[in-house]
């Protein structure tokens, strides 16, 4: 049969290639970064032309595919003329803006935020944050001692307005017992530096589950689900994309929990390999972590465009299928 | 070519969406992360499903059509948007043909008539076909509510012709897009795993097709296309075939019928099952073998619901005894007395590059480096392509014009009788897949056992309870299986999943109406009697 339909031939190239309209983008601004007088688009942030110049920026609450919530602080810069610092992560580049990234006030400010968090949040499995607690010679045992943890779920039943004072003679810690209520992950708070990053992942960032949010005020605030009920009476539907985001290993797949926790952790034994997840024609990307032929978490990255890193329940926690198989009998 | 026309990332640009027969909310969540991007940018969403599901609940309007209307309910907004002249003239007289067959095909379907048929308010379905049709862009995305029935092809192609109708395809943001469910869905079409297509959707009967095949292969190709997996099973019923190798399938109990289905691979002369796992198929096969998991075991590529090709890689080792599917295949061939060297997923790559042109840029490297890249792709230069059918829009035309396939509404096989009165759809859960062999596996908060999903009037009028007992019996089969009232559906309707078939064989009682066409059977509507224990 030679029949010339298009259902029997595929139809031809087309002339032009197929093309996402072209936006218009603004002329591009003159500013100046320590020195140094450049261009770029006014569509930019100070963070994004600052790693185009290879000036390494901290950021804790800051991903590229989280809208900016500025939080952390430890992103800020010095535009000459502003009364309080900005942050970079945020802050757009306007014409003739002059920006110092490593002045004396943007050191001591960087210092004194990595102080305050590394005095009172557990940072042993954010080497990223600790990193820049040494950058920035931040001595947080300068405040004391951390005062005893608190008990499980009384962090969680503090009322705005009802904070004490502490004595001065400890440091305020937000430690308290880790929240293990499935078998997917656990929520070790004592590490939540309250980035929001979970929060905007769960939310219209990704997710769009509003499981999560931050309840209570000032050093009581706290990521909390709706109530403070446990996960599975929540709305939350195990994406773990709020783990994805966590910078500091408070959300934590319960394999790495486990694992840690009977010291079979071996990161440098690991092996990471990109594949495709079986579970729908989506087609995200899963980095697998193996350690043993076994795999012990998986992660997507954020400069994939099927995923821009998250997954869903299946992708992420759905593996165990194929290592429950056994060898053949001998 | 059959793949969906649009990326991903189009949706989130685009003004308007119809989300037809697909809960994608729950089966494809990160797709629907796009969707919602799209919706929060403005576009407006039309959720076209019998039941109001999680995906719905997102939509600016819900349409809640009666199970299998959904060709009456897609005709009727053609003829209501050529009623009120919003059809695209300059678009149909450029690249279409068949217009005028399709307008008097439709000319019938007045909103009165699909209020009737459908169950859909006539001011919904005008409401949404005028949206459509004067939005600047707009995207059609469907699931198995669409092709899971009898006449699967004849659901497709109404929802084409409104594309067609409106000019909504070959441009950005406009397009047609069936969502597919596992993950290389696509991909095994592309490579030619259709019984009539060679890889790169060159047709079996074209000898010019066939004739550079055998070239490469040396080896002679049959120039009658293949039987389809309906048929297939019904030459299984006239003896005609005795032998099945199955690779990575669980037909047993994924098939609609499933006492027919067991009866018929009971009944074979010789069956090989190549699987992962020992599934319920597997224990019938007089030879097994185990195989590795394509996902994470092997090399290669699979292809996803946007055309895009990705690699697939060997993440870790397979337990001892299991091969990958190519080693297998390599295997079988040398025992059958040819030698096809050494099993390398690469070197399969490159010489289906050589043979299919629009994969024909895909090296091995470009697809490391660009992390996928979307067919067609031409040659090593060629990005891909962002959307299909851009020739359409070319001046002048490029290419032969795309026609119009009027179709008329055909309701489900099995029809309502006062002895099976209730309608029974089925589904997947978000955290579980198809028959359950992989997600059994992991432990899922989300997991509650199959349940029988009852509309509140229709549990109040039957005296039955959430948790209850309850008996199902189609012609075919009997499940026993607890009630969950779920107010999302309509009364008259029931649902379940095929997740749990070793509890609950949903599957015994669904029909296997087939069509024609494409082979799909009719999961999604069954007619069922529910009686208390």
């Amino acid at each position: 049969m030679n029949d010339e339909s298009y259902w029997f031939r595929p139809p031809p190239r087309s002339r032009e290639l197929p093309m996402a309209p072209v936006r218009d983008e603004p002329p591009p601004v003159e500013i100046t970064i320590d020195g140094r007088a450049l261009h770029a688009s006014p569509n930019a942030t100070i963070l994004e032309v600052c790693r185009r110049i290879g000036i390494d920026t901290p950021t804790l609450c800051y991903l590229e595919n989280l809208t900016p919530v500025n939080v952390c602080r430890v992103c800020v810069v010095e535009v000459v003329g502003s009364r309080t610092l900005v942050p970079a992560c945020s802050r757009r580049v306007e014409g003739g803006m002059v920006i110092l990234t490593d002045s004396p006030r943007v050191r001591l400010s960087r210092k004194m935020v990595l102080e305050f968090l590394g005095s009172s949040v557990d940072l042993s499995t954010a080497p990223q944050a600790r990193g820049y607690l040494a950058r920035y010679e931040a001595s947080p045992t300068r405040y004391g001692s951390p005062a005893p943890p608190a008990s499980a779920n009384e962090r969680d039943q503090r009322e705005p307005g009802h904070h004490r004072a502490p004595s001065g003679e400890t440091s305020e810690t937000v430690a308290q017992p880790t929240k293990v209520d499935n078998d997917l992950y656990i929520r070790d708070y004592s590490k939540c530096i309250l980035c929001y990053k979970c929060v905007e992942a769960c939310g219209t960032d990704a997710q769009n589950t509003f499981a999560i949010a931050v309840a209570g005020r000032g050093f009581d605030a706290r990521i909390s689900t709706e109530l403070n009920v446990p996960l599975p009476d929540s709305a939350c539907v195990y994406c773990g994309n709020c783990i994805g985001v966590c910078p500091t290993g408070a959300l934590m797949f319960k394999s790495e929990h486990d694992m840690r926790k009977a010291g079979t952790w071996n990161e440098p034994a690991q092996t990471q390999t990109d594949t495709i997840c079986s579970y729908c024609g989506v087609g995200c990307t899963l980095t697998l972590h193996v350690q043993d032929n076994t795999i012990v978490k998986v992660t997507s990255p954020m400069d994939v465009s099927v995923t821009h890193g998250h997954l869903c329940i299946k992708g992420r926690f759905g593996f165990e299928h194929v290592q429950n198989r056994q060898d053949e009998p001998k | 070519m059959g793949g969906g026309t649009n990326s991903y990332s189009e949706i989130e640009n685009t003004e308007v969406i119809l989300l037809w027969g697909s809960n994608a909310r729950e089966t494809h969540p990160i797709f629907f992360h796009h969707l919602l991007k799209g919706v929060h940018n403005g576009a407006k969403l039309y959720t076209i499903d019998p039941r109001r599901t999680s995906s719905a609940r997102w939509a600016d309007s819900w349409l809640g059509l009666d199970i299998g209307s959904d060709i009456a309910l897609a005709n009727a907004v053609g003829r209501e948007i050529i009623a009120a002249g919003l059809h695209h003239q300059e678009f149909i007289e450029h690249a279409t043909t068949g217009f005028e067959e399709y307008a008097r095909v439709v000319e019938s379907y007045t909103l009165e008539y699909a209020e009737r048929e459908t169950g859909v308010p006539a001011n919904v379905i005008r409401e949404m076909a005028y949206t459509y049709a004067t939005a600047k862009t707009g995207m059609i995305c469907w699931t198995l509510g669409i092709t899971e029935h009898h006449n699967a092809v004849d659901n497709v192609l109404s929802l084409i012709n409104l594309a067609l109708l409106t000019g909504k395809v070959g441009r950005y943001a406009c397009g047609l897009n069936p969502l597919r469910g596992q993950n290389n869905v696509q991909g095994g079409g592309d490579m030619g795993a259709l019984p009539d297509r060679l890889p790169g959707f060159q047709h079996v009967e074209v000898d010019e097709y066939r004739h550079k095949f055998e070239a490469k292969w040396g080896a002679t190709i049959p120039p009658k296309r293949g039987k389809n997996l309906t048929q297939m099973f019904e030459a299984m019923a006239t003896k005609e075939l005795r032998a099945l190798y199955v690779i990575g399938e669980n037909p047993l109990q994924s098939e609609a019928d499933q006492n027919h289905a067991r009866h018929l691979l009971e009944d074979l002369d010789f069956m090989i099952v190549q699987d992962i796992f020992l599934t319920r198929t597997a224990e019938l096969a007089h030879v097994v073998l185990p195989a590795a998991a394509a996902w994470c075991e092997s090399e290669g590529t699979v292809t996803n619901s946007e055309r895009r090709v990705q690699r697939v890689r060997k993440a870790m080792e397979p337990p001892k005894g299991a091969r990958d599917d190519i080693s297998i295949l390599f295997e079988l061939a040398k025992r059958m007395g040819r030698d096809w060297g050494t099993p390398n997923s690469e070197a399969i790559w490159d010489e289906l590059r050589a043979l299919s042109p629009v994969h024909a840029g895909m090296s091995y490297a470009r697809l490391e480096a660009a992390k996928g890249l979307q067919w067609p792709c031409y040659d090593e230069t060629h990005p891909g392509e962002l959307f299909l059918h851009s020739r359409l829009w070319e001046q002048p035309l490029t290419g032969p014009r795309v026609a119009f396939n009027p179709v008329e509404h055909d309701p489900p096989v099995e029809r309502l009788t006062p002895e099976y009165p209730f309608r029974l759809t089925t589904g997947r859960r978000l955290s579980e897949y198809n028959t359950g062999v992989q997600t059994a596996g992991y432990d899922s908060p989300l997991r509650r056992p199959e349940t029988l999903d009852l509309a509140p009037e229709d549990a109040e009028r039957l005296g039955v309870r959430e948790g209850e007992l309850v008996r199902v019996s189609s012609r075919r089969g009997t499940v026993d299986v607890a009630v969950r009232v779920d107010d999302c559906l309509r009364p008259g309707m029931t649902f379940m999943t095929l997740h749990f078939q070793d509890d609950v064989a949903t599957n015994v009682l669904t029909i296997d109406a087939t069509d024609p066409k494409s082979g799909t059977a009719e999961f999604k509507a069954a007619a069922v009697r529910v009686e208390r224990l």
